[in-house]
């Protein structure tokens, strides 16, 4: 489904803040894994997910997707195969517009956008079963401003938006990192859920060792730019948190996991 | 004193126009688009070439007007997206070159449209209403039908799309979005009404002048801090995006009626920008410095109770 070759990515190249963040990685997704992703600061998860959504220009190599070459395309245009959860709650929808705007804009992902009326009444029953489904009692609030809603009221939208339209790779970005803990534990379950129902290939960025065991199908830790480990199915099912700090340990030559992994 | 009020009525329809441009970039898309000034005098010296160097028809001249005001948004948009220029000295950029730009266009700084018909005299032959009375009435229709015209687009799939890139850029990017494109319709369209306004305003006022659009952000700005004060005094708060428009409208007679008012009591039309630009800042300084009062005022050193 998604393949990185040999991508690269150094930042500030030529000064004093040069910072390799992707050191020549080579990655393959099958059709419906969802890959966990686990690595202390600076260890280029986050920029690994930003390449693929075309955040930045390659330094090298290529990514394809389902097929096709994007390596060169732009951040709007890699947006119709991507679907995104970011790590601020903030950042997922649009504060002053209605909950059913932000999600006839989400429900036009990719989509050619024209002169024709941007919020269609036909849209309204859909936008109001899947909202059901997220539990929060959304559905009665369609008109409500995006602003006037939680952390995790927004967070739960933001997946429902990234997936309202199915996307060929779900890319979440620590999305559960800034949320007390309670509804972090119910947006994963949402994640969990959503992900499952639509078969959705998936990368899951996270500071967090248990919902790195316990979610996907696959797991993978990065190390200064590098994928240093890479497990899945029933080698992952067997992991603990020990095993993975022991893992840490060994390739940061005894350096001890960052604290937030540890106390998480 | 009647006429002078309906004059000032009439004038802030006009500009009710540039105000609803000024509104796109200021308001929807966060960007204070100091091309303003540069093509409302465009819009103006276009007009005024088109009606008395090349005698064409008032009504093509205002079509003129529109579409070199938008050519000149252009340009501030490219250097703001193509060239990552920020948007405020992109503004600056071509607010600047402008002045030379109108100067070439009518050939002086000065131009009369003494004999020349323009839209008002035309209706106003058609009508057998006087000039003043057309205007007015003209100037309610054009400035409706822009309303109208606005409501529908930003509720279009474009105009939501702009409307979300001013709100959050990365998102609406990550739903497939490229937001250059969106800032530089937005800049287009502002600025395409402010240089219809400079027609509009032209022909009302029988000339076009070099300096006829120093100061018109900060008129807009002003215009849009009033009608905003006004929808708040109104009862249910309006804040649907129709009444926004209105009220910015609504904001750009109130501010021509003040400035008629205090006209009237001997003040020199030339104090008029430093009261604008007054208004302007107290009404963003305002809230905040309620904020900071109320901040003062529930502070507790806590332990009394």
């Amino acid at each position: 489904m998604l393949t990185l070759s040999h991508v690269s990515k150094t930042f500030n190249r030529g000064t004093i803040n040069e910072h390799m963040a992707l050191d020549d990685v080579s990655l393959h997704l099958e059709p419906g894994d969802f890959t966990t992703v686990i690595g202390g600061n600076g260890a280029g998860k986050s920029t690994l997910l930003n390449m693929v959504a075309g955040v930045y220009p390659l330094d090298h190599g290529t990514i394809t997707l389902d097929g096709t070459d994007i390596s060169r395309l732009p951040e709007h245009a890699r947006a119709r195969y991507l679907g995104r959860v970011f790590q601020d709650p903030m950042l997922g929808t649009a504060a002053d517009m209605q909950i059913d705007e932000n999600l006839a804009l989400a429900n036009r992902r990719g989509r050619r956008r024209g002169l024709t009326w941007g919020l269609p009444k036909g849209e309204d029953e859909e936008y109001v079963s899947r909202l059901a489904e997220l539990g929060l009692g959304l559905e009665n609030r369609l008109g409500d401003k995006v602003g006037l809603l939680s952390g995790g009221q927004r967070q739960a939208l933001t997946l429902l938006m990234a997936t309202l339209t199915e996307p060929k790779l779900l890319l979440l970005d620590e999305h559960t990192a800034a949320l007390d803990p309670k509804t972090a534990a119910k947006v994963l379950e949402l994640t969990d859920k959503i992900v499952d129902e639509h078969h959705l290939t998936t990368i899951m960025v996270t500071h967090n060792m248990n919902d790195a065991i316990h979610l996907g199908n696959r797991l993978i830790m990065m190390h200064e730019g590098n994928v240093i480990y890479d497990v899945r199915d029933e080698e992952k099912a067997a992991l603990t948190v020990g095993d993975l700090l022991q893992k840490f340990e060994e390739v940061s030559g005894g350096e001890l996991a960052n604290d937030r992994m540890l106390l998480s | 004193m009647l006429t002078a009020l309906s004059g000032a009525v009439s004038q802030g329809l006009l500009w009710g126009v540039a105000v609803l441009g000024v509104f796109i970039t200021y308001k929807l898309l966060d960007i204070p688009d100091l091309t303003a000034d540069g093509s409302l005098a465009l819009g103006g010296c276009v007009c005024a070439a088109v009606i008395v160097n090349m005698g064409m028809d008032p009504m093509f001249a205002l079509l003129c007007s529109f579409a070199a005001g938008a050519v000149a948004g252009g340009v501030t948009g490219l250097l703001h997206t193509r060239f990552e220029i920020p948007a405020i000295l992109a503004g600056i950029l071509t607010m600047t070159s402008l002045w030379s730009i109108n100067l070439r266009i009518m050939g002086k700084s000065n131009v009369p449209l003494l004999k020349c018909d323009t839209i008002f005299s035309r209706l106003s032959d058609l009508t057998g209403l006087s000039q003043s009375t057309v205007t007015l009435l003209a100037g309610v229709v054009i400035a409706g039908v822009t309303i109208a015209i606005m409501y529908w687009f930003f509720g279009t799939e474009i105009g939501s799309a702009l409307r979300a890139t001013g709100n959050n850029e990365q998102m609406i990017r990550a739903l497939g979005v490229n937001t250059k494109t969106t800032k530089l319709i937005a800049l287009m369209l502002s600025n395409g009404l402010i240089g219809l306004a400079g027609g509009l305003i032209c022909q009302s006022q029988k000339y076009a002048d070099i300096g006829m659009g120093t100061g018109a952000i900060v008129i807009g700005l002003a215009a849009i801090v009033i009608g905003e004060v006004l929808g708040q005094l109104m009862p249910g708060k309006l804040r649907s995006f129709s009444s926004r428009l209105i009220s910015a409208v609504a904001g750009s007679i109130v501010y021509f009626l003040i400035r008629a008012v205090v006209l009237q009591m001997g003040m020199d039309a030339n104090d008029m920008k430093v009261l604008s630009a007054i208004i302007v800042a107290l009404a963003l300084a305002i809230p905040v410095g309620m904020r900071r009062s109320r901040q003062r005022r529930e502070y507790t050193k806590g332990g009394e109770a």
